[in-house]
């Protein structure tokens, strides 16, 4: 089972490295952009077939290593 | 008086430590991360700067479940006296050791020159050879030193004396070069057994390299 996992700062936590993504894409002329994140994605392949057991390890290693909750948000979601 | 001195792979700043500590007088020890136990004759344990696990995913996040981690736990859990800096700072923000988090510097710029820093609590061993207010020059060497922390985790730092130094200029005046919030350079847990710093101490020993103040603040581990 494939298991995406996006790792993001908290809102109301700086993001500089969206912020100057942000002003690369305005130098270039894309004006319409209002706000840029930048985050990361972990894919996992896990040798589980029960989603419930798959969502439950993956929130475990977003909370204990794959996210630092003081400072990020992350999502889960299970890919079919 | 006996330093041990923690090595992960990607750990550089191990034999400055050890050379930092040697001068002073101290005996000491470099302790590979795959140890389980931490020396029982350790008065105090350093986790020393570098790019353990090569920062991947994020600095320090794949030490702190390096065997020797929970060693240190307890160790720290007990009194032990425990001093992280840079990397080792990162590591035990990470290891839930000390508060908040470490992010990517404002600039994005990794920044290695000599700081300013204002000695904002002297109420705990480490920092006791100093009075408050005083200012030392460390350098300092990150890319990740953008210290974090919401704002009610912030407000407890002060209330319980855990903020100990701040980044200024040579006059004292809050200068910041990470965006650190409050410009906070170096934190204690609760207890005031446990010590975090971004600059470097140990890369301050000697005045004909640029400052010797690093001595007063490593001292005063070793009356202990």
């Amino acid at each position: 089972m494939k298991v995406v996992v996006n790792v993001f700062l908290k809102a109301g936590v700086l993001d500089s490295q969206g912020k100057a993504v942000h002003h690369a894409l305005k130098s270039i002329h894309f004006d319409n952009v209002s706000d840029v994140r930048v985050g990361k994605q972990i894919i996992l392949n896990l040798n589980e077939s029960d989603e419930k057991k798959a969502m439950e390890d993956a929130t475990r290693m977003c909370e204990d290593l794959l996210a630092n909750t003081v400072i990020e948000d992350y999502t889960i979601e299970i890919v079919k | 008086m006996k330093v041990t001195i923690l090595q992960f792979p990607g750990t550089n700043c191990e034999y400055d430590a050890q050379h930092a500590f040697k001068s002073l007088g101290a005996d000491t020890e470099i302790l590979w991360h795959k140890s389980e136990t931490v020396p029982s004759d350790t008065d105090l344990l350093v986790v020393a700067g570098g790019f353990s696990y090569g920062d991947y995913l994020r600095s320090g996040a794949i030490a702190k479940f390096s065997p020797v981690m929970l060693a240190v736990k307890k160790y720290a859990k007990d009194g032990g006296k425990v001093l992280g800096i840079c990397n080792g700072f990162q590591v035990l923000t990470e290891s839930g050791l000390l508060p908040g988090a470490l992010k990517r510097n404002e600039t994005l710029h990794f920044i290695s020159k000599h700081h300013h820093l204002k000695v904002i609590n002297n109420e705990n061993i480490f920092l006791e050879k100093l009075n408050n207010g005083d200012i030392v020059n460390i350098p300092i060497a990150h890319h990740d030193g953008n210290y974090y922390i919401d704002e009610n985790g912030l407000k407890e730092l002060y209330e319980n004396n855990q903020v100990l130094l701040k980044y200024c200029d040579e006059e004292g005046n809050e200068k910041n070069p990470n965006g650190s919030i409050d410009s906070i350079a170096g934190v204690c847990n609760k207890e005031r057994n446990v010590f975090g710093l971004m600059p470097h101490p140990e890369r301050a020993m000697e005045a004909i390299l640029g400052s010797d103040d690093g001595i007063k603040m490593l001292q005063g581990f070793l009356n202990a």
